[in-house]
């Protein structure tokens, strides 16, 4: 097993309000273990929780109460000195949702400069760093072009490449294709997807499309402040009713494959692209044709 | 229609000007406008002229463009001439009517004053609007004034909030433009009434427009703490400024302007004494 880089233990949450009765907890005892290098889709509906848990493990909130381990070493605000701080910041990197609030130049690889220029390191180096993330984002003939003549795909993949100058271990997308057109999404999907596999970034996935979160390893749903799911995408899309209750959705398909069942068949219940859907039910069919003409 | 609005002048190329280090021609436009006013004599006014048609020529901008610049200027040219002909102390009367005295000494001095003002905006648009993009220019004052951080003065701040002004200021445009299409399509009227029912009509799109700013700015700050943000204290950058040779040779050129001007100020009488 790899080794683990993130560890909530017993985490609880709740926003400051000036009103004590209307302190809710936002996050509940919630336990997490993420493992290095791997990519996972945190899935929950709005108010459940998991933008406010990013902003918990990229140290921008702390908890109200519970245990954080960061590359296995426990977070604690009171002995933490600056530095040390900002260290675990730049191994962590996060991605918001509307890439025009993320990016502060006003020439894309000055934006994304803005990071390693922070952490203090020498011009050539910057550059470097500059020109690679750029080339891994696809989108290195745009480097001296200004923001807002870039799409919002574009604009997100900049924002993405100013963070991968930064070399974090794991990059937290919070949300980073909701604002998105299908073309743009798919951009962001594909560039988050090298990242995980042939850069070995460890990928936090938060979303609520469905066909992305079939796309990671590993699916968590947050539901009501704590992990109500968490498996491969197939163990957890076959719970379609404990998904439904986060009131999330399940792939088409996979609900199709439940209500079929719910009529007295046996269809398997791991089904999440249309393709297998199809050769499931077409290989029932066969099995009882054959068990008929025997 | 909010979009055709441009920020500064800036006309991309790649002259000497273009190429100069913008701490340079910062320092270059504050050090012209002395040369222009230390001009005496009518060579030196000749020679600073000559100079100024000379920078206009090798940044390539056309001089229509710069003509242009000056638009803004006619009133303010038209008024300092009229007071200078009209109202000075002369002592050479060339004609008179009632207490109005035209000397040949008013004359004189309005006819310089319009060249230095027309001088100082031209040189200063070429050298610093029209050839310096507004980063440059930012980074150029940041990097000066950085001495000044010694004293407490926060420089990077200034800095940064003009680069984020620039930043944001074709996003805000755009996001205007998107609330007065809103408005627009619920019924709101723009263009009717007189001018305070134009300024009210305003309203309605200020204020969402303000409160979309104040979320944005939040965002951007944690975005920006979340990229290790930390003010300017350990901050490197990605370019370098780096005088180079063109920069020394152009300052060799200017500072043998200032002696040229002071030689012809010398040798020549003064046009006013």
């Amino acid at each position: 097993m790899a080794e683990i880089i993130i560890k909530a233990e017993d985490i609880c949450f709740s926003y400051e309000s000036d009103h004590p009765t209307d302190k809710f907890p936002v996050l509940d005892h919630l336990n997490l273990e993420i493992e290095k290098g791997s990519f996972v889709a945190v899935l929950g509906y709005n108010g459940s929780g998991k933008s406010t848990l990013a902003k918990l493990l990229n140290l921008i909130l702390t908890p109200t109460s519970g245990n954080l381990y960061l590359f296995g070493k426990k977070f604690d605000e009171e002995t933490i000195t600056e530095d040390e701080f900002f260290a675990l910041r730049q191994r962590i990197g996060m991605v918001f949702q509307n890439p025009d609030n993320q990016l502060v130049a006003t020439i894309v690889e000055e934006d994304v400069a803005f990071g390693p220029e922070n952490l203090g390191i020498p011009p050539a180096e910057i550059r470097r760093r500059v020109d690679e993330a750029l080339e891994i984002v696809g989108m290195k003939e745009f480097a001296r072009h200004s923001p807002h003549q870039l799409s919002g795909g574009q604009k997100q993949r900049i924002a993405i490449a100013g963070i991968i100058a930064l070399r974090p271990d794991v990059i937290i997308f919070d949300e980073s294709t909701a604002m998105l057109d299908p073309r743009g999404r798919n951009d962001v999907l594909a560039t988050i997807e090298k990242l995980n596999r042939e850069f070995g970034t460890t990928i936090l996935h938060i979303t609520h499309y469905m066909e992305e979160a079939i796309r990671a390893d590993r699916v968590i749903v947050v539901d009501g402040g704590k992990v109500t799911l968490d498996g491969t995408p197939r163990e957890v899309f076959s719970q379609v009713r404990t998904v439904k209750a986060a009131g999330l959705d399940v792939p088409q398909v996979t609900e199709l494959m439940l209500e079929i069942n719910d009529d007295g068949f046996e269809l398997p219940k791991d089904v999440l692209s249309y393709e297998e859907g199809a050769q499931a039910i077409a290989d029932y069919i066969r099995k009882k044709k054959a068990g008929k003409n025997t | 229609m909010l979009k055709d609005i441009t920020l500064g002048q800036y006309f991309p190329g790649n002259s000497l000007l273009h190429k100069l280090d913008p701490r340079l021609k910062l320092l270059l436009a504050v050090f012209y406008i002395v040369l222009i006013f230390l001009a005496k004599s009518a060579p030196a006014y000749i020679l600073i002229f000559l100079f100024t048609v000379l920078i206009i020529a090798v940044s390539r901008i056309s001089f229509g463009v710069v003509l242009r610049s000056l638009k803004p200027l006619i009133f303010v040219l038209i008024f300092t001439t009229l007071i200078n002909v009209f109202w000075s102390n002369g002592t050479t009367v060339l004609w008179q009517l009632g207490p109005f005295a035209v000397t040949e000494e008013g004359i004189i001095r309005a006819v310089t004053m319009a060249l230095r003002i027309v001088l100082l905006m031209a040189s200063t648009s070429v050298i610093l609007m029209y050839t310096t993009s507004p980063i440059a220019l930012t980074d150029g004052i940041e990097r000066l004034l950085s001495p000044l951080a010694k004293i407490k003065i926060p420089v990077h701040t200034f800095a940064m909030m003009m680069t984020m002004a620039l930043r944001f200021i074709p996003t805000l445009l755009e996001e205007t433009q998107k609330i007065i299409n809103a408005q627009k399509a619920r019924g709101a009227d723009f263009d009717s009434g007189n001018v305070i029912d134009k300024a009210k009509a305003l309203i309605p799109v200020l204020i969402p427009l303000l409160i979309s700013q104040f979320r944005r700015a939040e965002e951007l700050a944690t975005a920006m703490e979340c990229r290790c943000y930390r003010g300017g204290g350990n901050r490197t950058r990605m370019t370098v400024l780096r005088f180079a040779l063109r920069d020394l040779f152009v300052a060799l050129v200017v500072i043998a302007l200032l002696a040229g001007i002071i030689l012809l100020n010398i040798y020549f009488p003064p046009l006013l004494a």
